[in-house]
């Protein structure tokens, strides 16, 4: 609580809400890559089809791609004239550019890498033969799934979804082409900290910066500590 | 429960080889399927579970697992796989691991229990531990208990010693055995240690580059000429005998198997039931007059059946009795000898068994 009350002052609500956002956006992020990468990265795994390596290579991108390309490309699909404008008018609104949907739907694809690798890993390195012995032992297709496939992939699934979680709280390009910077509804931390820098309010960029700090840290300790446990367990 | 035979015929390509066999097995005792790597014996018991898919046909008694546009998918054949290495689900302990197919296999009449296994196999104090915290011995004995509470109707094992070093395997060797003796399952043996075959099997399939070169009883195989196993310098031929005397002053028993009697040293207490013994063909020699001069404690009449050239020696196939209608036993002799004593096929003589070893002890 010491951070969050410098000088015996509470921390504003021009300072909460933007971590509240950041914290609730990095969340649906991380839940619905869940969802949407572990069928890709098991698909990934062990496909034998020749696009295998085009759609690793798509999944990919994100990585290299300067944000702001990814960010601009995303734009242009939310806006009036993409597939934004189409599902909007479905929704009753001209776009989805510059609204808190839209920036999930950003944050979904640059972090769809960050999850799909290392569950896509983890899956490989389990390999086929835990789910042959258990087809052996009476085990249907998606129990296989849900009983071996899972479990031993675990520490690929924690580390994706805490990369993914991490990544999309520092995402920072993509989202200021598609969010821009409405407080409550697009304004997150990495921009209030650019924010409060250019206004020269420093006081508020450090208190942001020094979680950020603190934060990232935690979480790379965290993701390597993961990789032991994971090696640990594959011997 | 029915009898019936276990049918596979298959013909595919795997990678280079060309897999092309015909085999019908006995639903009891354990067939062999033996050969070298790569001759194509592992993708045949795979083709049996399921796990790989060549065209053919596969039928277990009365029902078919694979015939043409019907393909029953692994997880719906009653059968239990013990890989080459133990494969336990990491995530589970081993009282978990045994569960698993146990739990799937459905109540049923519960014929292999899970008290019953872990009793056979000794698994009692390893029932809470990590499948890490286990020796390979131990993890194989997981994996075959894990195989039979899923209550298979086949039991399929691919080369499940040939990861363990010599102890574990002298370890877990005797669960084989008790195995055999006390479970009607009949058992798909891949293997490429002829000393498995010996210990193990009943009957023997001999593949070679994906075609069947022989399959018949293990003992029929051992002693045909023909077959590349009486050419090796190993060869000998499996014999099931059983105990009809003891001689406590000298710990010698008395052996009796078709045709012939036999005495081989025992400790007291394995003198009883029935035992397989292996008789090597580099261990008989052959003379034409009993001679009582020796230190040789098993002469036997014998009547020469064949007898085929292998370089500078002779393998001859004997039939044991005066009229060579026993057991069948192979003998290697120098073409030498085998002049000198003018020696031929139909001709009666004396087999000196220098030794015999004893590859299985049966319980009880």
């Amino acid at each position: 609580m010491a951070l969050f009350s410098i000088g015996g002052r509470a921390l504003s609500d021009e300072l909460w809400s933007p971590i509240w956002l950041t914290i609730q956006l990095a969340g649906i992020t991380t839940f619905t890559l869940l969802i949407v990468g572990i069928p890709i990265a098991w698909w990934l795994a062990w496909t034998t089809s020749r696009w295998r390596e085009v759609v690793g290579a798509i999944v990919a991108l994100p990585l290299v791609l300067p944000p702001t390309v990814l960010g601009f490309y995303i734009l242009v699909a939310l806006g009036p004239q993409g597939l934004g404008g189409w599902f909007g008018h479905l929704a009753g609104v001209r776009s989805f550019a510059f609204t808190f949907e839209g920036l999930i739907l950003g944050s979904v694809i640059s972090s769809l890498p960050f999850m799909v690798q290392p569950v896509r890993n983890s899956f490989e390195a389990m390999g086929r033969r835990p789910l042959e012995v258990a087809a052996t032992l009476r085990a249907s297709p998606w129990d296989r799934f849900v009983t071996i496939a899972l479990p031993l992939a675990l520490p690929g699934l924690l580390t994706g979804a805490v990369l993914t979680f991490a990544h999309t709280i520092g995402e920072f390009g993509v989202i200021l082409m598609i969010g821009g910077n409405i407080p409550g509804e697009t304004r997150v931390l990495s921009i209030a900290v650019y924010d409060f820098v250019e206004t020269l309010r420093w006081r508020e960029a450090h208190i942001l910066s020094v979680g950020m700090l603190v934060f990232s840290f935690v979480v790379i300790l965290l993701v390597s500590l993961l990789a032991r446990k994971s090696k640990g367990r594959a011997l | 429960m029915m009898a019936g035979t276990i049918e596979i015929s298959l013909d595919g390509h795997i990678g280079d080889l060309h897999l092309n066999v015909d085999m019908s097995l006995p639903m009891r005792g354990i067939s062999a399927l033996f050969g070298r790597s790569g001759c194509g014996k592992t993708s045949i018991l795979r083709s049996v579970a399921g796990l790989s898919r060549i065209p053919g046909q596969i039928a277990v008694g009365n029902e078919a697992w694979q015939r043409e546009g019907h393909f029953v998918p692994t997880h719906k054949r009653s059968l239990g796989y013990v890989f080459q290495e133990a494969s336990l689900f990491a995530h589970l302990n081993v009282r978990q691991n045994l569960n698993y197919g146990h739990r799937r296999a459905g109540n049923g009449s519960g014929k292999v229990q899970f008290d019953d296994v872990v009793e056979l196999l000794g698994l009692v104090r390893l029932l809470d531990r990590s499948p890490e915290n286990l020796s390979g011995g131990e993890r194989q004995r997981v994996a075959l208990g894990r195989a039979l509470l899923s209550q298979p109707r086949l039991l399929l094992m691919d080369e499940p010693l040939s990861a363990l070093d010599r102890l574990s395997r002298d370890e877990i060797l005797p669960y084989f055995e008790a195995l055999h003796a006390s479970l009607k399952i009949p058992i798909l043996l891949v293997t490429h240690d002829l000393d498995e075959v010996e210990r193990l099997a009943d009957h023997l399939v001999l593949l070679q580059s994906g075609k069947v070169l022989a399959s018949g009883p293990l003992h029929a195989l051992q002693g045909d000429p023909s077959l590349p196993l009486a050419a090796r310098r190993d060869a000998g031929v499996t014999l099931d005998a059983a105990v009809t005397g003891y001689d406590h002053a000298y710990g010698l028993a008395t052996l009796t198997t078709n045709g012939a009697t036999l005495t081989v040293p025992l400790p007291a207490g394995a003198a009883a039931g029935r035992h397989r013994l292996t008789v090597r063909a580099g261990d008989v020699s052959l003379a034409r007059e009993v001679s009582h001069a020796t230190t040789v404690l098993n002469i036997l009449p014998a009547k020469i059946l064949s007898a085929s050239h292998s370089g500078y020696e002779i393998i001859a196939l004997l039939g044991l009795g005066s009229e060579g209608a026993g057991s069948r036993i192979l003998a290697r002799v120098t073409k030498r000898s085998w002049d000198q004593l003018q020696l031929q096929v139909g001709m009666g003589v004396h087999a000196q068994i220098k030794s015999v070893a004893l590859v299985r002890e049966a319980k009880g």
